[in-house]
């Protein structure tokens, strides 16, 4: 259920708040530029029951400023950060008025999402200088890291402050992989889309395309057969077991106990091959289409039970290890509180006691009463390790459930919906590995898209890495960072 | 005496320089194997160190003599040391200076001179990785001394062939509970010293865990090479130190050809033993906190203390 309200700029302080306090949470922030001018929509979202609420403010095309939401909420500042960066909007009396995404090399009064802004200019004269927050007083030191690391990881700068091996403050600037995705939407067709979602952060191709197909479904009124939206619930779950095992299997590796990676690994190249032979591809690319659903092959469940055993025998081990337990209790704690006030998502915010989860306040299927999301209050290292093998099992007996009666191979598409049929608008709300992912899309009367804006729950949970690391020892961030595991990739589309 | 002297010392040096490596990727493929993975085979460290010695030498800017001369140094000081600790023969000319504390000082030298080119560089990995290994090594060296003293008590001198050959005519001075926690002492000791698994991870990429690779993180083309040959040598020569000092067996004791070939094949099969049963002990251990490595060296510390006590005691009892 959406409803959209078009507002003037001086209620939205006012409408946001009476939104917030009664349940919203913030989910996306888009700015767009129409024809008659500039016009920035806020998505707020709640559920169970699933409920949106949209608030569409236009703007002054030649001081396009917003009041600030950061009062109010921490991701409004975040997202009001980005807006400024990438379409030079405004934000009045905002508590942080730094840029957040905006390369250091963008030249100044360059906004790449501008209809002017041209293809990439040549470094330029950059936008003001931009120092670290220098800790003062005896013994610290700063210790920089990246953005090119010593491991296979995405690039990220991070700069601590440390005394002794003590963490006083970390800042993390993450934003080397602009790809300009947003803009890459513009004008493709719907079909010409959907690679480009799959690909927003490799390892959550599901996830996205999900979102996305979602959002493009409302937007066009097609009817989805329920079949499909069971196959990609299925696969949303093995998405969820792979990534999931992977993690956990490095996080041994980075407390030194190197045979539970090389199994987990193992694992996770079974279930490579089972998601090729169920979709053609090892990431499940395909799976997921607008409409519908593709499936090459029904997941058999003998074999995902046994898959099941191995991976708790790997987790079993793993907590029964008391090195490898003491370094994941207590490490990196992030309260409930402050998880609450950052606005995290996914198993970050469920491993502080946050039971959010897209499956039960979005729900796009029927999950039917086997959905128990795991939750726990530690907040450290071992409640997300915890909620993570916990959410491994949930995965596989809802696949068990979801592949009963499916047959295959075989494309489930819906009736192809009538041109110029539905709102024009939509948006998709999808529990990916990470937690909630949020598009939305708007389309033209010819059925290209106009704006399609993705949110990868990274952008909401990256803050509390940094909160979680305070007073945590400069060796602890590996192990804390891959517990965390958010993506660079859909963080800075 | 001479020519068999001479040739037990050349062998030791040269055992120890070209067996490193060897030792090193035994151990990894041991490690492999145990992890259910294929390996990249006993060779790797070798090939390895041939890729990096056709590597143009590149030095930081601003680096000074400290960085330039630590590989070398380091290297130097555990060839002196193979060349000293009674790994083949205990009767070699240079015997009556293999002085227990000489050699720790040797290998607390090559760990100075690495430290040192880490602060050189500047860098905040430089400067942590020396203040780490630094904190290791002021806990790790007088539990070395100490556990090698409490075994020389009962040979009243600190010259290692002494005490070596003293144990290999009278084995029952090692079962004795003063050999057994020196034994023991001993152990945790290398195990930190050679930044092995639960005090650092040799294996590992990230640069913020690192304490010995830390240090050397600026290295790059023979230097390293370098580096890496000193570390695996270091490696060597301690567990053929702990090995001479606790199954002294089969080490040549007197002047003679015969026994000189049968200590190297038995050195060679005690530190592959050794080697085999450190890395999979290292597949069952995970590393610890960096905060608990303290506690381990000085519980390390406590074996050697009683190891020292008992001895005393033991000792001037009968």
């Amino acid at each position: 259920m959406r409803t959209t309200y078009e507002i003037g700029v001086g209620e939205l302080p006012q409408r946001a708040e009476e939104l917030l306090t009664g349940g919203h949470r913030l989910a996306l922030v888009a700015a767009h530029h129409d024809e008659d001018g500039i016009r920035v929509m806020y998505l707020f979202a709640a559920g169970p029951p699933d409920t949106c609420s949209e608030l569409h403010v236009r703007l002054d095309p030649d001081r396009p400023e917003v009041p600030t939401l950061a009062h109010l909420s921490f991701p409004a500042g975040r997202f009001e950060r980005e807006m400024r960066d990438l379409f030079g909007i405004v934000p009045l009396d905002h508590p942080l008025p730094r840029r957040l995404i905006r390369h250091f090399h963008w030249p100044r009064g360059w906004y790449p999402m501008r209809p002017d802004a041209g293809p990439p200019p040549p470094f330029g004269e950059q936008e003001g200088p931009y120092p670290f927050l220098e800790v003062e007083g005896d013994g610290v030191y700063e210790i920089p890291v990246g953005p090119v690391h010593a491991g296979l990881i995405e690039p990220g700068h991070f700069r601590f402050s440390v005394v002794g091996e003590t963490i006083l403050k970390l800042k993390a600037r993450l934003w080397f992989v602009h790809k300009g995705i947003e803009k890459l939407f513009q004008g493709r067709t719907v079909a010409a889309g959907l690679p480009l979602a799959e690909r927003i952060s490799g390892d959550t191709a599901v996830g996205h395309a999900l979102a996305y197909c979602l959002a493009i479904e409302e937007a066009t009124g097609t009817q989805v057969p329920p079949e499909a939206k069971r196959v990609r619930a299925l696969l949303l779950e093995l998405e969820r077991i792979h990534n999931h095992v992977a993690d956990l299997g490095m996080l041994c590796n980075d407390v030194g106990h190197g045979i539970l990676n090389a199994h987990a690994q193992r694992v996770r190249e079974q279930l490579l091959g089972l998601n090729r032979d169920i979709t053609g591809h090892r990431l499940l690319r395909g799976g997921v289409v607008p409409g519908g659903a593709a499936l090459q092959s029904v997941p058999e469940v003998r074999r995902l039970k046994a898959i099941g055993e191995d991976i708790r025998e790997i987790t079993d081990l793993a907590l029964g290890h008391s090195t490898v337990r003491d370094r994941f209790t207590g490490t990196a704690t992030l309260g409930t509180d402050a998880a609450r006030e950052i606005g995290c998502l996914g198993y970050v915010a469920r491993a502080s006691g946050l039971a959010n989860d897209a499956r039960i306040a979005h729900p796009f299927t029927d999950y039917g009463t086997q959905l128990d999301i795991p939750v726990h209050t530690g907040g450290d290292v071992l409640a997300r390790f915890l909620v993570r093998a916990e959410e491994i099992d949930t995965s596989l007996a809802l696949i068990e459930q979801l592949a009963q009666g499916l047959t295959a191979p075989q494309v489930i598409l819906g009736p192809p919906p009538a041109l110029g049929a539905g709102p024009r608008t939509g948006v998709g709300l999808v529990e990916g590995w990470r937690g909630t992912i949020a598009t939305r899309v708007e389309l033209a009367p010819d059925g290209t898209l106009t704006r399609v804006k993705p949110v990868d729950p990274s952008f909401f949970n990256w803050p509390a890495l940094p909160v979680a690391l305070a007073n945590t020892i400069v060796p602890d961030f590996p192990l804390t960072n891959k517990s965390f595991n958010l993506s660079y990739a859909g963080n800075d589309l | 005496m001479s020519a068999v002297g001479y040739a037990a010392v050349a062998g030791q040096v040269v055992v120890v320089g070209a067996g490193a490596p060897l030792l090193t990727g035994w151990m990894r493929q041991v490690r492999a194997r145990l992890e259910g993975r294929a390996g990249a085979g006993v060779l790797q460290p070798w090939r390895d160190a041939r890729k990096l010695l056709h590597k143009e030498p590149i030095t930081p800017a601003g680096t000074g003599p400290a960085f330039r001369a630590a590989p070398a140094l380091l290297v130097a000081t555990t060839v002196v040391a193979a060349a000293l600790v009674p790994l083949l023969s205990t009767d070699t000319p240079v015997s009556s200076h293999a002085d227990l504390i000489v050699v720790v000082a040797l290998i607390a030298l090559g760990t100075f001179a690495l430290a040192l080119a880490g602060l050189d560089t500047g860098t905040a990995f430089g400067g942590m990785g020396a203040s780490r290994e630094m904190t290791v090594a002021a806990l790790v060296e007088p539990t070395i001394l100490l556990s090698v003293f409490a075994l020389s008590i009962p040979t009243g001198t600190t010259n290692i062939p002494a005490i070596v050959s003293g144990a290999a005519h009278e084995p029952g001075r090692l079962a004795s509970p003063a050999g057994l926690l020196a034994t023991a002492a001993l152990a945790v000791a290398v195990l930190a010293e050679t930044g092995r698994i639960p005090v650092d991870n040799p294996s590992t990429h990230l640069e913020l865990t690192m304490i010995h690779e830390a240090m050397v993180l600026e290295y790059a083309g023979p230097d390293l090479a370098l580096v890496e040959l000193g570390a695996q040598m270091r490696l060597t020569l301690l567990l053929g130190l702990l090995s001479s000092l606790f199954v002294p067996w089969g080490i040549a004791t007197g002047g003679s050809w015969a026994p000189l070939p049968v200590a190297l094949v038995l050195f060679g099969a005690k530190v592959a033993v050794l080697g085999a049963v450190l890395a999979a002990a290292e597949v069952f251990w995970a590393k610890v906190r960096l905060f608990r490595v303290p506690e381990l060296l000085a519980g390390s510390f406590l074996l050697a203390l009683l190891a020292v006590a008992a001895s005393y005691f033991l000792n001037g009892a009968s």
